[in-house]
């Protein structure tokens, strides 16, 4: 598994690596964390002319807290992000679905930022993204930035709001302080991408649900926010009957992939079961 | 205590039994050793393959220009350059006399038979300009159609070898009325049919990967007067006669050299297009080469493993006993016949009536040859496909009868005091003790409560289900006496070799002709020769795979390195031994008769006098005060023919939970008492146990590889053929119970493939049993949720009892043909991120 030559270069600045983008137009291709890209690059599925490393650039680092805002920076690893209570504590979601993502020595290179530009639609962040509405900021050519809610980021399979010589910068999420969470990943082995995934975030109120938000993994060729179901458990007991009738649209606009893991039919009925575990695990019940 | 009186306890304590750990462990967990691919010759190219992305097809044209003018490209090989010098690819077991089997070139000349064949070879100066220049390499195909699913190629109406003019390589069959072993089948099923019981089922055993853990490498130099081959083989031995036979090299100049070898599970038993490839190349360059394959070349073009249908009828009488068996199997070969190919289904014909005493029994194979890749040997080869079926099969007759399932394979299996005992196949099993190896088992397992457990669950209507499964094998390795292998027409005899050199110093070198590669055989037989010689454990020096140090050897494979090639170090040691004799009682001034050998010593009867082994093979090497006529040397070499196989055989039992809902398993507890004969030790045996039960837990619920309607096949990463972690697995309670082996002077029998040979159908029973009672009497490998869910939506579909019970088992659709689920063949549509 050896990758076609290709050149190297590591930009120190957002704003060298956008220029080194534009200079090199479609030959190029970053490298964040490399846990898609390189066995992209080793199949030969991808030959880059050059590499673009963002690894030794600091202002694409670490979580921080803006106001009533978690952000985090693009090369933030998977392991970071666990490891931060910031996260934990506003964004709890986001950390119940990392923790489920391949194994330790894969968290500790992999990226949030490589993993929603990735968008492959069977990955655990995009979902918990979506349900937390998370704000993701762009850098442009000309030294411009933009922002983009996480519903108009993710476009299709593999592809997002990031354009050609364009970069993530930055995730920004409202914190969700107080809110349960829970992430139900449905996978056969251990190490397996979702085969669905439901991400699940409650806040209660007097022993029912005062708001809730879902996203769903898998179930479409982007992740995708089950909005019919969250209007349905607004002001539910966290009963399993309760819970059980308000997540039944839960498929409403999913459209999932049939594969050797399952059909789209069997996917649909894993995402009513999932669907439920998952808010009721997130109201604690 | 004095450090001479601990040297003397110690010796007394013997070393076969002790759980030592593993001298070669140290190198090989480490990396500090010799894996092929670390080997650098001066000088030495890298080889890139070019393949076939077409599962059919015929080559109209290769250009090779642009490779060649590629940065450090020296050659540029096709099948057309080497035509004449390449050897082949051999099947050694054509197992009836008008076997078809279709010429295996190792890089093809004209006719592609499936995905991943080799059409052309790049070698350059570096492992990454042969990878760039291969992608250059422009070939031209003309695609034919493909047959690529195992009851289609019966019908015969698309080839996989259109010169051969049928896809039916051969039909092999054992019948015990015939051979004079039982009654009639036929007879057992009629009486059956009109007052008794038949099951009748259809199974699947789908096709899987060895995936062993070290990618194959081979390195060839050819520069020497021997030419030298480094290989991650299991079979050196059988590689070096081979590759003589079939490329016209004599043989004297073949080295063929297994250095360290990560692993293997049959998948290394083969001799490989990729090494005749490379010894080919070196040759027509004239300078070293390495070809090392990736993990995707690995999957798509080492052999698979299994890949049958499996057709039983059973028959009993309506108190239970078992009456009759009938086994219709259709094996798919893949596109080419490997080294011991049609003859593994056959490996399983004496093992489907197991440990059951039925009357009569009937056994057929047909071998097909398809478009895909070819299959052979994997971990236990025909026997976890026949212990499978058998194990179902037990289970359903329980169900049918409405008993406990242990109850009726302890009415039908061969009692202790039976043995030895002759099987309706014809094989006689020496020793075993199945009464004492499931009573372990049940009580290590908890049965009883567990049982209650899973009555309370269905009671409740628990939406996790409890479902236990059994599985009570025996198995037949130790491959095995030459002359059976001559009756079953295998081109090599079944015995093995070994040598012990007894160094000046005292030291010992073992030389034996088996190749291990990861199993751990210079510990356990430097434990056995430690005894055997008296001498400690540390002065055992262990050499092997290499065909110029240990220069015969039938290799390792088929469970059968200590029940065999043990044998003949022990025999070598004996000759050691009595050799050492002569020369202590010259030295003793004694008569040899009045020598006695204990502990390392030769001791005078009735006296105190004595000389240690090292002392006689000082004596020896001087030759100053030999007898007359004693040649100065204790060395032996002996080779060890067995009379029988070994027959292990064990009690697995097996807890799942069952998620309803969603079909989602959990193994709740595994216990597997296993009778192996005498422990050498117990460390390794675990290891082999642990292991062989993953993967046979593997094939029941996580892999399987699968091909898509092009013959494009869509496991071919680890992304999508799901090897499980440990994450996947649960902590074993294994155990023991011993009935040594009559056939084995050590009382050892086989355990290299037990665990895999036994836990399959423990993990399906288990699946089953759970939810036997929502209408699911089959869940077809591996178990997957989807398929878990469908089969007990489809079993809730059918609304009684007694409709359930007629549905015609044969049919299409019935409920053991997967249902709701589409088959394995035609679930590819679509592959993965
Ligand atoms: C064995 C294995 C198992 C895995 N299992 C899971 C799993 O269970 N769940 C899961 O969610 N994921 C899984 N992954 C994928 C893993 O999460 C990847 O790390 C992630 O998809 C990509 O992140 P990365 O930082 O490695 O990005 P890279 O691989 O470096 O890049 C991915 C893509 O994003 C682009 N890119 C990266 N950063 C930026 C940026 N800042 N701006 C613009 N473009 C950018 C790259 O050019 C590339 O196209 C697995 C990976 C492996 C190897």
């Amino acid at each position: 598994m050896i990758p076609a030559q290709f050149d190297y270069l590591a930009p120190t600045s957002v704003a060298d690596a956008v220029a080194a983008l534009a200079e090199h137009g479609d030959e190029a291709k970053v490298l964040a964390g490399g846990q898609s890209l390189l066995p992209i690059l080793r199949m030969r599925l991808n030959a880059p002319g050059v590499v673009i490393d963002l690894g030794r650039i600091p202002e694409l680092q670490g979580v921080s807290e803006d106001g009533d805002h978690l952000v985090i920076g693009a090369m933030t690893t998977y392991a970071a992000v666990l490891a931060s209570e910031a996260v934990t504590t506003h964004a709890a979601l986001l950390s119940k679905a990392i923790a489920t993502v391949a194994d330790p020595q894969i968290r500790h290179r992999g990226t949030v930022g490589g993993a929603l530009v990735h968008a492959d639609p069977a990955g655990d962040v995009g979902a918990p993204a979506l349900a937390l509405g998370a704000e993701l900021v762009i850098a442009g050519a000309d030294g411009s930035t933009r922002t983009v809610a996480a519903e108009d980021f993710f476009e299709d399979l593999f592809a997002t709001a990031v354009g050609e010589g364009e970069l993530l910068t930055q995730i920004r999420i409202p914190k969700h302080t107080g809110w349960g969470a829970h992430y139900e990943k449905f996978v056969r082995v251990s190490h397996q991408w979702s085969i669905v995934g439901v991400a699940a975030t409650v806040r209660s109120e007097g022993g029912s649900i005062a708001e809730a938000r879902v996203g769903l993994t898998n179930m479409g060729s982007t992740p995708l926010r089950a909005r019919s179901v969250e209007e349905a458990l607004v002001g539910q007991p966290a009963t399993d009957e309760a819970v059980r009738a308000a997540v039944a649209s839960v498929n409403d606009g999913t459209n999932p992939p049939s594969d050797l893991n399952g059909d789209a039919d069997y996917r649909k009925h894993l995402a009513t079961v999932l669907t439920r575990r998952a808010v009721l695990a997130a109201a604690g019940a | 205590m004095t450090i001479t009186e601990d040297r003397a306890a110690d010796a007394a304590t013997p070393e076969i039994g002790r759980a030592r750990t593993r001298k070669e462990d140290a190198r090989l967990i480490t990396g500090r050793t010799r894996w092929t691919d670390n080997i650098q010759l001066p000088g030495m190219l890298h080889l890139a393959m070019v393949r076939s992305p077409f599962a059919h097809a015929t080559i109209t044209a290769i250009n090779t220009d642009e490779a060649r003018k590629a940065p450090g490209v020296v050659g540029v090989v096709t099948g057309a350059d080497i035509k004449d010098v390449q050897g082949a690819v051999a099947n050694a077991w054509p197992i009836t006399a008008d076997q078809k089997t279709p010429d295996h070139l190792p890089v093809v000349v004209e006719h592609v038979a499936c995905a991943g064949e080799i059409v052309a070879v790049v070698a350059a100066r570096t492992a990454a300009e042969a990878r760039d220049a291969a992608e250059l390499v422009d070939v031209d195909y003309d695609e034919l159609p493909a047959v690529l699913d195992l009851k289609e190629a019966v019908k015969d109406e698309v080839l996989a070898h259109p010169a051969l003019g049928t896809n039916t390589s051969a039909v092999w069959t054992l019948d015990s009325a015939a051979q004079g072993s039982g009654t009639d089948v036929e007879d057992e099923i009629a009486a059956a049919r009109s007052d008794g019981v038949v099951i009748e089922r259809e199974f699947r055993q789908q096709r899987l990967i060895p995936a062993f853990m070290e990618p194959r490498s081979t390195v060839c130099d050819p520069t020497g007067e021997q030419m030298t081959v480094w290989t991650s083989t299991q079979v050196p031995h059988i590689l070096r006669f081979l590759v003589a036979a079939t490329t016209g090299i004599p043989e004297s100049k073949v080295r063929i050299i297994a250095p360290d070898v990560g692993g293997g599970f049959g998948g290394k038993l083969q001799t490989t297009p990729e090494e005749f490839a490379t010894i080919a190349v070196a040759r027509r360059l004239g300078k070293p080469c390495k070809y090392t394959e990736t993990r995707s070349e690995s999957l798509l073009s080492g052999h698979h493993g299994r890949d049958q249908w499996q057709k039983l009828t059973l028959s009993a009488r309506k108190d239970g006993t078992v009456t009759g068996l009938k086994v219709e199997l259709l094996a798919d070969l893949g596109a080419y016949i490997g080294v011991v190919g049609g003859g593994v289904p056959v490996l399983g014909a004496w093992m489907f009536n197991s440990i059951y005493k039925f009357a009569a029994y009937h056994f057929t194979v047909r071998t097909m040859l398809t478009n895909k890749t070819w299959v052979d040997a994997y971990r236990g080869a025909g026997r976890p496909e026949a212990t499978f079926a058998i194990e179902r099969m037990m289970d359903e007759l329980a169900a049918e009868l409405g008993r406990d399932p242990l109850e009726v394979r302890e009415q039908n299996w061969i009692t202790h005091d039976e043995f030895p005992f002759t099987s309706v196949a014809g094989m006689t099993y020496d020793t075993g003790n199945y009464e004492a190896a499931t009573a372990k088992a049940k009580a290590l397992f908890g049965y009883d409560e567990l049982r209650a457990e899973q009555r309370r669950r269905r009671e409740s209507k628990d939406p996790v289900q409890l479902g236990i499964g059994i599985s009570t094998f025996t198995e037949m390795c130790g491959l095995a006496p030459s002359r059976i292998l001559g009756t079953l027409n295998y081109g090599a005899g079944g015995w093995e070799s070994a040598s012990i050199r007894m160094l000046a110093t005292g030291k010992v070198e073992v030389l034996t002709g088996v190749s291990p590669h990861g199993q751990g055989h210079e510990t356990a037989w430097s434990q056995i020769v430690a005894d055997r010689l008296g001498v400690p454990f540390e002065d055992v020096e262990v050499l092997h795979g290499d065909t110029q140090i240990s220069s015969k050897g039938m290799d390792t494979y088929g469970s059968r390195s200590l029940v065999v090639g043990a044998e003949a170090v022990v025999r070598a040691a004996d000759k050691v031994i009595d050799k050492a004799k002569v020369v202590a009682a010259h030295l003793l001034e004694a008569s040899v008769d009045d020598i006695e050998f204990t502990a390392g010593k030769f001791g005078v009867k009735g006296t105190d006098k004595g000389v240690t082994m090292p002392e006689v093979a000082l004596a020896t090497w001087t030759g100053h005060n030999l007898p007359d006529g004693v040649e100065p040397s204790l060395d032996a070499d002996a080779t060890f023919d067995p009379e029988n196989f070994s027959f292990p055989h064990g009690t697995h039992l097996c807890a799942m939970e069952v998620d309803t809902e969603t079909g989602a398993t959990s193994m709740r507890k595994y216990v597997c008492v296993d009778d192996i004969g005498t422990i050498i030790n117990p460390l390794i045996v675990e290891g082999q146990v642990h292991g062989g039960l993953v993967q046979g837990i593997a094939q029941a619920l996580w892999e399987g590889a699968e091909y898509d309607d092009q013959g494009t096949l869509v496991t071919g990463s680890f992304v999508d053929y799901t090897l499980p972690t440990s994450a996947d697995t649960i902590s074993f309670v294994t155990d023991h119970t011993t009935s040594p082996s009559t056939y084995t002077a050590l009382g050892t029998k086989g355990v290299g493939e037990a665990g895999a040979i036994a836990s399959t159908p423990a993990v399906v029973n288990a699946i089953v049993d759970a939810v036997r009672p929502l209408g699911v009497d089959d869940v077809v490998m591996p178990c997957t949720p989807e398929r878990v869910w469908k089969a007990i939506q489809a079993g809730r579909a059918v609304s009684t009892e007694g409709d359930r019970d007629a549905q015609p088992h044969f049919d299409e659709g019935a409920p053991n043909q997967d249902p709701g689920a589409a088959s394995p063949e035609s679930t590819s549509d679509g592959s993965q991120s």
